[in-house]
């Protein structure tokens, strides 16, 4: 097995290191620490964190890739497959490879479409007959005996989920159990505190959603190894499978786009606030410019150029996912590169705000260089703004994705993403009997994923805001 | 006047307040806010309600109309208005009694109306609901309401928005809304605090017209004892969410009997405690989760007794319609005898000016463009500054008076180099410093420094105080490296030196009240070891008791320090206490230069006159009629020709609408720009 790091795993990994880096040094800021402490209070907030989290595992797992050895023969150079891996993969082989023909309803065991099969009757003759040929995977274990296939799902539904409420109850122990060691109480009244709500940290909240996330999560688990939960493709792919890679393009698209936006925006916005006069009249020229572009057709032009770079220069590239991975870099850099206006303008708003308070002055009284300035007085006080619009920005990035692969101006064809499976789900649709559980999966899950986001963005907001506080 | 306030005792209340308690909730606690307030406003009468900030006032007048905010709860008591029960009514007959039954004047007239709807359309809103006008009846009845609140040409102004109109004009605007619904009683929480004196007087001879006219009822809410002493029949003291006096305002400002009100007193700055102490109140109002279990006043009352910890004072009457919630009533040997202030300091005056100035301003001009257009063509100047000389010596305090928008506090950014100056001259002991670059002013930066009028604008809410403190002098001082622990120790030295705990390094700006904010911009000036300091309104926001605190801070710093002072302010009394010269100004030209004693005893410009007799005395008619000045101060952007002064002047004459008077000495100190002099 030889590790590959993709440069957008690099980015995410930064991004994790920033984010252990930035939650240490803010536990260490007591403003900072006390507007996090109001998010933990936050029911709807902490919910949203606790599923945003799941999610962000699933992403996380899915950017840790590796190309498997090649069985070889020994005394052999060991070669390597073509194919990419990541740790998710490896985790849902069985769902990777159990490849049906075409499309299949979820949970069905038998195909959506009628075909031409041939049937040995009792007397050893075949006879061809048109009729819904039985699933080469999907409840294969009831054999023969296809009526049994209710009770079965049902069985192993029902176990998944008790199995999943002794987990929680567990992990509910486990809860209780801290907080009776931080408030030096007895187990019982700790249990009942927490359930009260009473908790500085909305426990409650994270359990409900811990235990909604696990029934979900142990149903699928129980019945993914028999079933196609989500049903399968037209190339007869588990649903469920892709729906769990999308994940994380997703979160690429919706995080190194903000990590690209935000120095952008935090710079520009704040030096034409600031300084005023041509910096600036540069700055605002610049970005109203930009705005009265229309966003699609700009980052269509930009897609379209870096298609054929890309194009041009297969030699770049050892493997497609590669390629596929630098193609979704480039799309997050021209998202960055376009939509760093709005956070500029309102950055700069504040900033001409803030230039005026007469701490500012007084640092200005005292010859302070104008960057000190910058960075002493004026950003720690901009940072509420910037953390509430980097959570805001990420639910409508992914959704910007969705739009984008739509129009064909998306990720790489070959890169799962919730966009190219909306995309597809166009012809689905279109066709009778229609398809409809890959669009329903993407849907919910991008659903859930942006709600998640929007709704800690929201307790993040009420936190930061000064006027709270 | 006099038989106004006698009518107020006997008739029936028009507005009776019993034992009213309420409480704001917050984290699953009622934190009580005013504790059982009771008092009553007769029709024709005015209650003034007189307290600091935090003490409950405005949010007891907001209770009277139930109009308190989401988190706040009415725990007890009853309100009763001509005889009907406030408190029990539906929601929808508390409307009806909003308007007509009393009305409300807030402190911001600039927020206070809808700056979408015209003046017509918010004066209709109310004789809409309150007397059902519609149509051409409401728009007569809104223009006798505009005429009768001495707005000229009420027809014209019924259809302007309210940014057309100047801060008096809103406030008057303000009182005919409140008017409209003809109230029995007028509610006014801090009229005139937003306001310049000139302005001030205007209004408070309105309300005091209307009220007589109308036989209202008014409970005026201030914190200003001199607005109380113009206007009040009655008056009300309180104290963390208490009563704590009550009295006919002559007795009042006779023998205020409540160590509180007594205190409030002593702190007022004044001539006659000129170059002394000022008394102060120790500690703070208590926080509303950590009220004192006995008296409230006790932590900070200089005759406390272990009494007065554990039992809280009942009223005792003190004859004349004057009651105290004090033990000491009864037991009056308990008094302690307040201890005499220190004399002047013959230091800081003796210091006087026998050197060169150390701050030396000629003709200092500021004028702002005006842009229109796309190229943003300059089509005129605002003369924010046009035109002033000064010179301070060390150890002086120059007071730099004037109302809002003349330019003083531009003035005070031009001598910094915070704005440059568009001509002139500043000298820092000789030294030409307007003009210099970045690089060449910042060794003269340590030399002079500023403190800022808001406190809570003015330290940065993200640094702890320790790191406010020591950027200066990282900034200023960095030439001699400084190891972390001299700076600490240094920065100790300054908290020390203003008052301040050491603890307060690690913690930061908002755990601090306005008065203790102050004192650490003050630290963080002195920090670079200035010779000048411009204090710009540095006690406006801050309460009667803190500002006796900051001005004795600041006094001692100067006889300690020998620092020079240019102090910009719109207040007499802290311009008595402090200042040895005086500076008027007016539409950016200093109008008026001399020695304190000069200037305000004899003032001769007819603006300093007229600014001087507006501020009303915090005693009840201390003689000596109000000059009333017409109109208000024309933008700078187009000043008058002639004298800037003219078209509100009383003494105009032609030459005065033509030329620009010169400055005119009349002593040695003594300046004057008027052609009444010559």
């Amino acid at each position: 097995m030889q590790p590959v790091l993709l440069w957008s795993d690099l980015f995410i990994w930064l991004l994790v290191a920033a984010g252990v880096v930035g939650a240490w040094w803010s536990a260490r800021q007591p403003l900072l620490a006390a507007a996090w402490a109001r998010v933990g209070r936050s029911r709807p907030g902490m919910a949203a964190a606790t599923l945003l989290a799941a999610f962000a595992l699933i992403g996380l797992l899915d950017s840790l890739h590796y190309r498997p050895q090649l069985p070889a023969q020994p005394g052999e150079k060991p070669a390597y497959a073509v194919e990419v891996l990541s740790a998710l993969d490896a985790l849902l082989t069985p769902l990777r490879t159990r490849v049906e023909k075409t499309y299949s309803a979820p949970l069905a065991t038998r195909a959506y479409a009628k075909e031409m099969i041939e049937l040995r009757q009792t007397d050893g003759t075949l006879v061809n007959q048109r009729d819904f040929p039985r699933l080469r995977h999907g409840g294969a274990s009831l054999g023969d005996d296809e009526a049994r296939a209710g009770a079965d799902i049902a069985g192993r539904a029902l176990s998944a989920l008790a199995f999943a409420a002794l987990v929680w109850l567990a992990l509910c122990a486990l809860a209780a159990r801290r907080v009776a060691g931080r408030a030096a109480l007895g187990f019982g009244a700790a249990w009942r505190k927490l359930w009260r709500g009473d908790t500085a940290f909305a426990w409650d909240a994270v359990l409900v959603a811990l235990g909604l996330i696990l029934a979900v999560a142990a149903v699928f688990v129980g019945l993914a190894v028999e079933y196609h939960v989500l049903g399968t493709d037209k190339v007869g792919q588990d649903v469920l499978y892709q729906v769990l890679k999308s994940v994380r393009t997703a979160l690429v698209i919706g995080l190194v786009t903000t990590l690209v936006t935000l120095p952008l925006a935090i710079f520009l916005g704040i030096v034409a606030g600031y300084f005023r006069g041509w910096a600036d009249d540069l700055i605002q020229y610049l970005y109203t410019v930009l705005n009265s572009i229309p966003g699609v057709l700009l980052i269509a032009a930009a897609v379209l150029m870096m298609q054929v770079v890309i194009d041009t220069h297969p030699q770049w590239f050892a493997t497609a996912a590669e390629r596929a991975d630098l193609r979704l870099l480039a799309l997050c850099f021209i998202l960055g590169l376009t939509s760093w206006t709005g956070l500029a303008r309102l950055l700069r708003g504040e900033a001409l705000k803030l230039r005026e308070l007469e701490y500012v002055q007084a640092a200005q009284a005292f010859g302070v260089s104008d960057l000190r300035i910058l960075g002493r007085h004026l950003l720690p006080n901009l940072m509420h703004i910037v953390i509430i619009a980097l959570v805001m920005d990420f639910s409508g990035l992914v959704l910007a994705e969705a739009v984008l692969s739509y129009v064909g101006i998306g990720v790489d064809p070959t890169m799962i993403s919730f966009g190219t499976m909306i995309n597809n789900a166009r012809m689905e649709l279109g066709r009778e009997p229609v398809v409809w559980w890959s669009l329903l999966a993407a849907f919910a899950f991008m659903f859930v994923l942006v709600l998640a986001a929007n709704l800690l963005a929201d307790a993040v907001r009420d936190a930061f805001d000064p006027r709270m506080a | 006047m006099a038989d106004a306030r006698d009518l107020g005792m006997t008739s029936a209340p028009l507005l009776d307040v019993r034992d009213l308690s309420l409480g704001f909730a917050t984290d699953g606690r009622v934190l009580t806010a005013v504790a059982g307030i009771s008092f009553s406003v007769a029709a024709g009468e005015t209650y003034a309600l007189l307290g600091e900030s935090g003490c409950g006032k405005s949010a007891g007048a907001l209770a009277l109309m139930r109009l308190l905010p989401a988190a706040g709860r009415i725990l007890g008591g009853a309100v009763r208005l001509e005889g009907r029960e406030l408190l029990a009514l539906p929601e929808a007959e508390m409307r009806g009694v909003r308007g007509s039954g009393m009305a409300m004047i807030f402190q911001e007239p600039a927020t206070s109306l809808n700056p979408v709807l015209t003046v017509g359309r918010q004066i209709g809103e109310v004789l809409a609901r309150h007397g059902g006008l519609a149509g051409q009846a409401a728009r007569a009845r809104a223009e006798k309401l505009l005429a009768a609140v001495g707005i000229a040409d009420p027809a014209r102004r019924l259809d302007e928005y309210p940014f057309q109109l100047s801060g008096g004009m809103k406030q008057r605007v303000m009182i005919a809304v409140a008017l409209a619904g003809d109230p029995r009683l007028l509610i006014a929480d801090e009229p005139t605090t937003a306001l310049d004196v000139t302005i001030q007087a205007q209004i408070l001879d309105l309300l005091q017209d209307l009220q007589v006219e109308r036989d209202m009822g008014m409970l005026l809410i201030t914190h200003d004892l001199g607005v109380v002493a113009r206007m009040a029949h009655r008056v009300g003291v309180m104290y963390a969410g208490e009563l704590v006096e009550e009295a006919p305002a002559t007795a009042f400002f006779d023998a205020p009997r409540h160590p509180y009100t007594q205190a409030l007193f002593a702190a007022l700055p004044d001539l006659s405690r000129r170059g002394a102490r000022l008394a102060t109140i120790a500690g703070q109002v208590p926080a509303l989760s950590a009220m004192p279990a006995g008296c409230r006043f006790a932590p900070r009352c200089p005759h406390a007794w272990a009494r007065c910890r554990d039992e809280s004072p009942g009223w005792s009457p003190a004859g004349d319609g004057q009651r105290v919630r004090c033990h000491l009533i009864e037991e009056e040997g308990r008094r302690r005898p307040t201890p005499a202030s220190a004399a002047a300091s013959a230091a800081a005056a003796a210091a006087a000016a026998d050197v060169g100035p150390l701050l030396q301003v000629a003709d200092l001009k500021v004028h702002f463009p005006i842009r229109r257009g796309v190229f943003q063509r300059t089509v005129g100047h605002v003369r924010a500054v046009d035109g002033v000389s000064l010179a301070l010596a060390a150890g002086r305090t120059l007071a730099l008076v004037g109302e809002s928008g003349c330019g003083k506090t531009t003035v005070g950014k031009a001598i910094l180099q915070l704005l440059a100056p568009t001509a002139g001259s500043v000298r820092m002991d000789g030294r030409e410093i307007a003009g210099l670059s970045r690089r060449a002013l910042r060794p003269l930066r340590r030399r002079m420094q500023m403190v800022f009028q808001d406190p809570f604008a003015s330290l940065n809410p993200r640094l702890t105080v320790g790191e406010i403190i020591a950027e200066g002098m990282q900034a200023l001082l960095g030439d001699a490296p400084r190891n972390a622990q001299e700076t600490q120790a240094a920065v100790a030295a300054l908290l020390a030196q203003v008052g301040l705990d050491a603890g307060a390094v690690d913690r930061y700006p908002h755990e601090f009240s306005g008065g203790q904010r102050q004192r650490i911009a003050i630290a963080r000036a002195l920090a670079v070891q200035p010779e000048l300091l411009i204090c710009d309104e540095p006690t406006s926001a801050l309460d009667v008791s803190v500002q006796a605190q900051i001005l004795n801070l600041l006094g001692e710093l100067q006889s300690r320090l020998g620092l020079a002072y240019l102090f910009i302010t719109h207040n007499f009394a802290v311009v008595e206490h402090l200042a040895h010269e005086v500076a008027v100004m007016y539409l950016g030209r200093i109008v008026e230069r001399g020695t304190v004693e000069e200037v305000l005893r004899q003032p001769q410009h007819p603006y300093t006159r007229a600014l001087l007799s507006a501020v009303p005395p915090p005693r009840p008619a201390a003689g000596g009629s109000i000059i009333r000045l017409p109109g208000e101060t024309p933008s700078p952007a187009k000043p008058p020709a002639g004298c800037h002064f003219h078209p509100r002047c009383a003494f105009a004459t032609a030459e005065c609408r033509e030329r620009y008077p010169d400055e005119r000495a009349l002593s040695a100190t003594r300046v004057v720009r008027c052609h009444l002099y010559r």
